[in-house]
């Protein structure tokens, strides 16, 4: 347990610290969260129907930006290779780094997302929704997002490649996490969204780190 | 160990079966298909939507194939996965463009029926989005191919991505679905699920065959063709190395 302790704390000080960290991801965060406005228009009636959808998307957006360095500098610089042959499995060193970036990436964000939705007119009374969220919801982007950055190790153009793998596998998250805040304002029971969400992100914490490990066994190989 | 029959697993048998097997599904696609568009020139026009309901023969056999190429491409990623079978990447690296081709069909002829059935080119609708994931599916499984420098590491790693997408579709239907019941409007749309008529059944059924055969006589020249590039460039590398 304190080996995977110690490479979570690795993890999460190298996505916290190299290449800018949450600031490069907040900072897409508010330029999307500002461009909406400015090319829907800035009547508050119309922006406030689309406001927590739209904080919603462009936070899944954001999580894809620091993806495609969550294995390469490692694979680059060789780490990877000695990670493979410490006595921790690669998966549980592949569940580290996808913890580490929820960690540096996912819970700025999640901080983030209120601000965001009010600021395009959602209601004060969606924060504590909005912010659950987030914060589960970014789980399911990390470590669906670990899948396709593993995938891609070695191929070139790396980082859109990551993108176009990992959108269909964001668009369950998506669909939850916009129903569950939709229904919230409409009045409407959200519990079972809220549900199928958590469920989608422990599937992908279980499940996730085998593809990834496996993706990366066959990148190193 | 391998559960197949050797002549999908020895390059050389599949190579002597796929010869006459290719032409046969060819020939039983072009008989099927035949029949199947007289059965379906001379059928009456429905009641409701006159006669465009003839795009129906041609729009549920590519919807049903763009399904079942993915699960040919996710079977032949675990066989290539599992059982390092190199027939069986080739098997799959052939499938996608052929279901990512039917995708395309099936979004192209439903949005021409739905422009006078239902006003509109397109609708949020729950099979029409997850169709849409679907084709974006196997983009993604194809770029992933395309850009790996190793063919041999791209081949695994995009076998991997094969078993994620299989994990992962029946998810996204469902989620479509609860995202379109939450939402409704779009239910309006529904055909009402009645049974066809045995006047339409038909020439559906004969047209889902005829296509189905189709894709099996395309699938198999495609996996020949791959095997005859990848004997290329193996005899290119010796004669390089010579």
């Amino acid at each position: 347990m304190s080996r995977f302790s110690t490479l979570l704390a690795r993890e999460t000080a190298l996505a916290w610290g190299r290449g800018g960290g949450p600031m490069v991801s907040v900072g897409f965060y508010a330029g999307v969260a500002t461009l909406l406005p400015l090319a829907i228009g800035p009547e508050p009636a119309r922006l406030a129907a689309i406001a927590p959808g739209a904080a919603w998307v462009a936070l899944a957006l954001a999580s894809l930006l620091s993806l495609d360095r969550l294995f390469e500098r490692d694979y680059e610089d060789g780490a990877l290779d000695h990670l493979t042959l410490s006595p921790v499995p690669l998966e549980l060193t592949c569940a580290a780094k996808c913890f580490g970036q929820w960690l540096a990436t996912g819970a700025p964000l999640a901080l983030a997302a209120p601000v965001a939705a009010i600021a395009l007119g959602a209601p004060l009374s969606l924060t504590p929704l909005i912010l659950a969220c987030a914060l589960i919801g970014g789980l399911a982007f990390a470590f669906t997002g670990g899948i396709g950055a593993a995938l891609s190790l070695g191929a070139r153009r790396g980082g859109l490649l990551t993108a176009v793998i990992v959108l269909p596998l964001f668009t369950p998250p998506v669909i939850f996490g916009g129903g569950v805040l939709s229904a919230f304002l409409s009045g409407l029971p959200w519990t079972a969204g809220f549900v199928l969400l958590c469920a989608y992100a422990l599937a992908f914490v279980a499940l996730g780190p085998l593809f990834m490990a496996a993706a990366c066994r066959n990148a190193l190989s | 160990m391998i559960p197949a029959p050797a002549f999908l697993t020895n390059p050389e048998r599949f190579m002597a079966f796929s010869r006459w097997a290719a032409p046969m599904f060819g020939a039983i696609a072009v008989i099927l298909g035949l029949a199947g568009l007289w059965l379906g020139w001379s059928a009456p026009p429905d009641y409701q939507q006159s006669w465009t309901v003839r795009i129906l023969f041609i729009h549920i056999p590519t919807a049903w194939l763009s399904e079942f190429a993915y699960a040919c491409l996710a079977s032949a990623s675990l066989l290539s996965l599992v059982w390092r079978q190199l027939l069986a990447d080739a098997a799959a690296q052939a499938a996608a463009p052929l279901g990512a081709g039917f995708t395309l069909l099936t979004l192209a002829t439903g949005s021409l029926w739905g422009r006078p059935e239902w006003g509109t080119w397109w609708v949020w609708d729950a099979r029409l989005t997850s169709e849409l994931i679907l084709f974006l599916i196997y983009l993604g499984y194809m770029a992933l191919r395309a850009s790996m420098d190793d063919e041999i590491k791209g081949a695994r790693a995009a076998a991997i991505l094969g078993l994620v997408g299989a994990l992962i579709l029946p998810i996204i239907h469902y989620s479509v679905y609860w995202w379109n019941t939450l939402h409704q409007g779009a239910s309006v749309f529904r055909s009402g699920g009645s049974a066809l008529a045995p006047v339409f059944f038909w020439p559906v059924i004969l047209m889902v065959l005829a296509y189905t055969s189709a894709f099996g006589s395309l699938w198999l020249v495609r996996i020949r063709g791959e095997v005859w590039r990848r004997r290329a460039d193996a005899a290119a590398l010796r004669a390089a190395r010579a």
